[in-house]
């Protein structure tokens, strides 16, 4: 289909609306970094199973903004935090969605994490140079099951109770720093008062924190490594962005590349 | 990186193969030795040892395999022709070459400034995080009501609030009491925490339960449920299994029940320390206990696994 040629009066209004666009650019890169990223270079044979790690992410974000909506309701004392819990789901408007949302959205986030860490390694895509980034994802998968635990005393039922108490006893029979670990987890010998303020603070802040961190450098390293080719591509040594996005093709050095196509070039600069 | 923009987006003809090691059984046979060493911890001692020395063995093996070509490679000596540093060209060029620069003064002292003032800053907070878990553990003594609610030679569970200080919401605990009766004119009892020694649950004695009554002691309100004649207690966590004594019968807890420490003050019962138990040896006011230091739930405090926790807070 031709395209017919644009009118001058749709040329004057889009330069109108790069307006601010081109602001913001001048001023800050903003915009062109955000090019940078999403329009990257990725290997022509990527397919749904390279999509889990942006699935995950996003499983994260509703994580934290449905935290944080629920964080304005709950009440983190012992006296109160059930009753809280109580009035967010059956009183408050839609307070029940969140906390659905926040209590299901938990597990999707971390079936989701396995499902990507599986891809990662049935694919290869842990090897060289890629390894760093497999090392930060378990670190990120550690964090996630650690705001699983603390996530699930808040409700202040006896599940949340007793298995807390279960958990936490667990910790402390790892050997030599077990019971130094139960204490710190409990705030003393007992589970007590200190518990719940301090596995609230976990939850909310220090593990967020963490993951906040290492998701952005996770993501830095993805962008600056490019995505992994499939182990079934047919270009031969695998396809790879090099870091400026240039396409890197490995010449035709052998017919199939061994193991899997995640086969770099070896940039001797490094 | 300037040069990746000069990259050639094919490679060079002479470039290297990529480094793949050499297949190996090695990191199987390591494996395998690992696994041999969590069956053996279960079912055998010397399998576990079997096992230690087949990974020690094939691990260093594996090492060795896996380094080879890096400890074969000799160390590329530095070429002569090689350009010197900008440093030393600009070393040279002055006659008496300073030893302790301004600039390497300035940046070590902005560094160590730094440094102090981050340390003022983290080592408090992280002290105050770290450390109120593992002062003041000392538990209260616990009044739990006179001695006439507690009948010879049954079991009475009472339910009473372990901290005053705080909310009954998580300080409300239980301990299962027996009048053992007079030795030698000194009261008797037997008073063992419903904590099961696995990892924590509430245990329940298996008996038939009486009435429940209240009573108000200066420790708050207690709770008094006799319950006729006690087999022994159950955990409904993990089916974990003692007998009357608090032994061990069956099922993953790895102690007998842990036991208080009381005396009797104005005719009143007062629970004073937890304390940790192996092992009871005997029955009743003749039982043989050694008391330990209490430990978390699921900690040996006898046998060679007690040295898993050398230190115990």
């Amino acid at each position: 289909m031709a395209t017919r040629p644009k009118s001058k009066r749709q040329q004057q209004l889009e330069q109108a609306a790069m307006i601010p666009v081109d602001w913001l650019e001048e001023r800050s890169g903003l915009v062109g970094g955000l090019k940078y990223f999403l329009f990257r270079k990725v290997p022509a044979e990527s397919n749904w199973f390279h999509t889990l790690g942006s699935a995950t992410l996003t499983a994260f974000l509703v994580q934290v903004v449905t935290g944080v909506i629920l964080a304005m309701y709950y009440k983190p004392a012992p006296e109160e935090a059930y009753a809280s819990i109580q009035n967010i789901t059956n009183d408050l408007t839609l307070g029940w969605l969140v906390r659905g949302m926040h209590r299901w959205g938990a597990s999707v986030f971390i079936i989701l994490l396995f499902l990507h860490m599986g891809r990662v390694f049935l694919f290869g895509a842990y090897k060289y140079p890629r390894e760093l980034n497999w090392l930060i994802g378990v670190i990120l998968l550690t964090l996630a099951l650690a705001e699983g635990l603390t996530g699930y005393l808040l409700p202040w039922d006896q599940t949340a109770y007793w298995a807390t108490v279960v958990a936490i006893n667990i910790n402390a029979n790892a050997p030599i720093v077990g019971p130094f670990l139960g204490d710190f987890l409990r705030g003393g010998a007992e589970i007590g008062e200190e518990t719940l303020a301090r596995f609230y603070s976990l939850h909310m802040l220090v593990i967020p924190g963490a993951l906040f961190a290492l998701i952005g450098l996770h993501l830095y390293l993805v962008v600056r490594l490019g995505i992994t080719a499939p182990p079934w591509t047919k270009v031969a040594g695998g396809y790879e962005p090099s870091q400026n996005g240039t396409p890197v093709r490995k010449g035709l050095v052998e017919p199939r590349p061994r193991g899997n196509g995640a086969v770099v070039q070896r940039n001797p600069e490094l | 990186m300037a040069d990746d923009l000069e990259r050639p987006a094919s490679p060079s003809p002479e470039e290297p193969e990529p480094h793949l090691p050499p297949a190996t059984i090695y990191p199987f046979a390591f494996a395998s030795g690992i696994a041999l060493i969590l069956v053996g911890l279960i079912i055998n001692w010397w399998l576990a040892v079997a096992g230690g020395v087949l990974a020690v063995v094939f691990g260093f093996a594996w090492i060795r395999e896996a380094t080879r070509e890096v400890r074969a490679a000799p160390e590329p000596e530095p070429a002569a022709g090689e350009p010197v540093s900008e440093l030393a060209v600009e070393e040279e060029g002055v006659e008496q070459p300073e030893r302790y620069p301004r600039a390497v003064f300035l940046e070590l002292s902005t560094l160590g400034i730094g440094a102090a003032i981050g340390g003022l800053v983290t080592v408090p907070a992280l002290g105050f995080m770290i450390a109120p878990a593992f002062v003041g553990q000392e538990s209260d003594e616990i009044d739990i009501g006179p001695l006439d609610n507690y009948p010879e030679q049954q079991y009475v569970v009472a339910q009473f609030n372990s901290k005053s200080d705080q909310s009954p919401e998580v300080g409300r605990r239980a301990a299962f009491v027996r009048n053992n009766g007079q030795v030698n004119g000194v009261p008797s009892f037997t008073i063992i925490s419903n904590r099961c020694a696995h990892v924590g649950c509430p245990t329940q004695p298996q008996g038939l339960p009486g009435d429940a009554k209240k009573i108000t002691t200066p420790s708050g309100q207690v709770t008094i449920t006799p319950v006729a004649s006690v087999s022994g207690f159950q955990c409904p966590c993990h089916g974990g299994a003692y007998d009357a004594e608090g032994n061990r019968i069956a099922g993953p807890p790895v102690r007998a029940l842990d036991r208080y420490q009381f005396l009797i003050r104005n005719g009143s019962l007062v629970l004073a320390k937890p304390y940790s138990v192996g092992k009871v040896i005997g029955t009743g006011a003749q039982a043989q206990i050694k008391s330990y230091k209490e430990h978390d739930p699921g900690q040996h405090v006898d046998g060679l696994e007690q040295y898993l926790w050398p230190v115990v807070p």
